[in-house]
């Protein structure tokens, strides 16, 4: 069986959830990653086009909020750790392979648009739910905050309701 | 008390604990299988359920940790970062997020990780993503209304639902529970396991008894604030509960004759405080005493603190949860401002004394100098004012 590869599911999850308290214990805030990107896309702009960003109200807004560069930032900072780590463990556990994942019924330029599409859609939504699923749903879960927990049941119960209709690329 | 950020882990630091973390983040997700999207996506097809068993283990994990770290005062929920509610954004957003699951694959954190080890799908999700913030950006005004639409503030679920924290968690961690035994059930069936889903084994005993402890330990560490406002208005409990009293004539004494070693706490209203602020007292609220950072005044060694509530069931009331929560050297007011006021400041010397004792007429004596001397201090002293908090909720999130 592939499963026996990785890690027990309750254990990982007892490691995981360990790792967050830690977080909020030390940090005062949990763990992320869409923030991440949208340092990166506020720091893109804001060097290539810096007088579009200056005149513009989500990055105008941005900067309000954040000193310095966007780039040093605490998720960014994470999500680079989160790099190094799953690199670790894949060459640990000899899973470094380019590879494109897809389900057995459907292409490669189909599978590439879809995650094309996929990811923006996460980087649309993850701007509307303050968070991913890491920043809003699990660590909102974890301090019981009400938004985060909505929006964890938006995503799994938005994911259920879809998944019918995009059966074809994965089973 | 924590969070450790900024007082003990300085920003820059937090910066390396970020690092950190984030590598620990990524060893995990990649060891649990959530670097490859099939088996992501597999709990909406439900050949495989692995994310739903990590991401709730790890969620009421980490909720029963929260709330037995504040239970023992070791976390300050006023300091730690709620995810604000946005109810219109919260659920579209989530519900975008949930078409961009099943269509993509991934969500942002295990796209990272994915694309660390090479899957090329997750290499191309991670672009659109980026594409995705700067769309959002770029058509920002269209999204705005929506985006701060329905504003809640920083309520957490349980308040909203009304039930208290303790009994949240435990029903949370059964509902888990039982999630992950009824997806274990459409899991064989999905993948024509003929097994019984459950088997009474050692291993899936005991995962049942550790959840069922996880569950049941959320009512062992009740929310202290909760119970302690509750516990403080209830008089049997206070009738019979052991304080040390400081009396309005050994406060007037050590007023009038600048005591330094004495600290004031007012507890009053702070239009009465500001009317009449005893010298070099400091406002304070009941509020303050379970937050980090006013209530480190209190600890501090070599001084008695002195806490004045407005009348004697307040002044009681107050010292019960500053007696419970753990602060040393705490004098209450006997009888509050109130007798203060009447014995003292009010004091009226018409009322001669009938008796000869000898030690009711130093006490005349003494009030009488006091109630002249008093009021002066009082008109002539600076009140600190209310206590200083410098340190604001931290702002997290993504």
């Amino acid at each position: 069986m592939e499963n026996t590869k990785y890690m027990n599911p309750y254990y990982a999850g007892l490691l995981l959830g360990l790792l967050l308290l830690t977080t909020i214990y030390i940090t005062g805030r949990g763990l992320g990653a869409s923030g991440a990107f949208k340092s990166a896309a506020v720091a893109t702009v804001e060097s290539v086009a810096p007088a579009h960003a200056e005149n513009s109200k989500f990055y105008a807004d941005y900067s309000k909020e954040h000193e310095g560069s966007p780039l040093k930032n605490w998720l960014v900072f994470e999500v680079v750790g989160v790099i190094i780590g799953a690199f670790i463990s894949g060459m640990m556990s000899g899973r470094l392979t380019w590879k494109l994942e897809k389900g057995p019924r459907v292409s490669s330029k189909t599978r590439i648009a879809a995650a094309v599409i996929g990811g923006i859609l996460w980087g649309i939504g993850s701007q509307l739910g303050r968070g991913c699923t890491s920043g809003s749903a699990l660590s909102g879960l974890a301090v019981m905050s009400a938004g985060g927990i909505i929006t964890m049941f938006a995503i799994f119960g938005a994911a259920y309701s879809f998944a019918y209709f995009f059966r074809k690329f994965w089973i | 008390m924590g969070p450790l950020v900024p007082d003990i882990i300085g920003n820059d630091l937090n910066f390396i604990v970020a690092l950190v973390i984030g590598i620990l983040f990524g060893m995990i997700l990649e060891q649990a299988g959530f670097s490859t999207s099939k088996k992501l996506v597999g709990l909406f097809y439900g050949y495989d359920f692995t994310v739903l068993r990590v991401f709730f283990t790890a969620g009421v994990t980490a909720m029963v940790g929260v709330i037995a770290l504040a239970h023992f005062g070791l976390l300050d929920m006023n300091l730690i970062y709620i995810n604000p509610t946005f109810l219109t954004s919260a659920i579209v957003g989530g519900l975008i997020m949930g078409l961009g699951f099943v269509i993509g694959g991934f969500c942002p954190g295990t796209s990272v990780c994915a694309a660390a080890i090479g899957k090329i799908d997750a290499i191309v999700f991670v672009i659109g993503a980026y594409l995705g913030v700067l769309i959002f950006a770029e058509t920002y005004p269209l999204w705005e209304e929506l985006y701060f639409a329905q504003n809640l503030g920083n309520p957490q679920l349980f308040s909203m639902l009304g039930i208290s924290q303790s009994l949240f968690a435990f029903l949370f961690v059964l509902i888990a529970l039982f999630a992950f035994f009824f997806v274990s059930i459409i899991e064989n069936k999905a993948n024509g396991i003929k097994e019984p889903a459950i088997r009474f084994t050692p291993y899936y005993i005991s995962i049942a008894v550790v959840g069922f402890a996880l569950a049941i330990s959320a009512f062992f560490f009740p929310n202290k604030k909760e119970s302690l406002l509750k516990e403080s208005n209830n008089q049997s409990i206070l009738q019979s509960y052991e304080l040390d009293y400081i009396s309005v004539d050994e406060l007037s004494c050590r007023l009038m004759s600048d005591d330094k070693r004495i600290q004031i706490f007012d507890f009053r209203s702070s239009e009465e405080y500001e009317k009449q602020p005893l010298p070099k007292s400091t406002l304070f609220t009941i509020e303050n005493l379970f937050e980090k950072e006013p209530s480190k005044l209190l600890h501090l060694r070599h001084k008695k603190n002195i806490l004045i509530g407005s009348d004697e069931l307040e002044a009681k009331r107050i010292g019960y949860i500053a007696k419970e929560l753990g602060f040393k050297n705490i004098r209450v007011l006997k009888g509050g401002f109130a007798e203060f006021q009447k014995s003292i400041l009010d004091f009226a010397p018409a009322s001669a004394l009938a008796s000869n004792d000898v030690s009711e007429k130093d006490i005349y004596r003494f009030r009488f100098r006091a109630s002249q001397r008093l009021p002066l201090l009082i008109k002539e002293s600076k009140p600190s004012g209310a206590v200083k908090k410098t340190q604001k909720r931290i702002v997290g999130g993504c």
